[in-house]
């Protein structure tokens, strides 16, 4: 599934649109960016409440399909901006990273 | 063929930490370099040079990069690494809690940079500074 339908599917907010005809490959939930970069693997969606820009720079050097904000966290505004520029898709939900992550691995 | 380049990374500015593996990145794709090589290496340089960023209030990178590898040595001026075994366990941290709030301090950054890299070496004196030498070799 892409991005787009993986938004679509599960009524995500498109936070950032980017490269949204990505294929998304698997999963990863955390929030320490340094597991993340150890354990998330090329082409997951990364599930998080970190909205901030070295999050961003996470996703671009680990290969990262999108970034899903769980909980309706907030992303800052030049997270934002770095997103769009690397054009890695940032959606949101109101769910948790537990229910979101169920969600995901119901429809990939 | 071989390139080098020469970074300056910044103190306390983690949004500007980040910019020499950013960069790295795009370079490394530019000349072909395998996905897997490009991402190896340019998550163990980011990790270094955050670790500077955090604990060292900066540093420098050099990168050199031949057809068959690719190295980084990263240098800082910082307090050092007292005990580099301890260091390299996965968990260790002596991060602050404000760096903490930001996604870092998992203790899992040199633990990464073992695991991504094919050859590291690491050269510490408490009270002088930190030397990380880093290379991804390209099969
Ligand atoms: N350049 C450095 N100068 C001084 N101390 C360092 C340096 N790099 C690492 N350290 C020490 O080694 C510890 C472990 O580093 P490591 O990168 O594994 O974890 P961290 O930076 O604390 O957290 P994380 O990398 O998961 O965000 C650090 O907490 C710090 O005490
Ligand atoms: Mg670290």
């Amino acid at each position: 599934m892409t991005v787009s339908e993986i938004a679509h599917s599960l009524g995500l907010e498109i936070l950032v649109k980017g490269k949204d005809d990505r294929k998304v490959t698997g999963g990863y939930s955390g929030d320490l960016l340094s597991w993340v970069m150890g354990r998330a693997r090329e082409g997951d969606a990364w599930i998080t409440i970190m909205g901030n820009i070295n999050a961003i720079a996470v996703a671009v050097l680990a290969d990262i399909s999108c970034i899903i904000l769980a909980e309706g966290s907030p992303l800052d505004q030049d997270a934002k901006e770095r997103a769009e520029s690397e054009r890695i898709p940032v959606l949101g939900s109101q769910k948790t990273a537990y229910n979101l992550s169920i969600e995901l691995e119901r429809i990939i | 063929m071989t390139m080098k380049f020469h970074f300056e990374v910044p103190g306390d500015d983690f949004t500007r930490a980040g910019e020499a593996s950013g960069e790295l990145k795009l370079k490394l794709k530019r000349l072909g370099f395998s996905a897997d090589v490009v991402r190896r290496m340019t998550i163990a340089m980011y990790e270094g040079e955050i670790n500077m960023a955090i604990h060292a209030g900066g540093g420098v990178a050099d990168v050199e990069i031949l057809p068959d590898r690719i190295t980084a040595v990263l240098t800082d001026n910082g307090p050092g690494i007292p005990d580099i075994e301890q260091a390299m366990k996965e968990g260790w941290s002596t991060a602050p809690d404000n760096i903490r709030s930001l996604g870092f301090g998992a203790g899992m950054g040199l633990p990464n940079i073992k695991k991504y890299t094919d050859m590291l070496d690491i050269k510490s004196v408490v009270g002088k500074g930190t030397t990380l030498t880093m290379t991804v070799l390209a099969k």
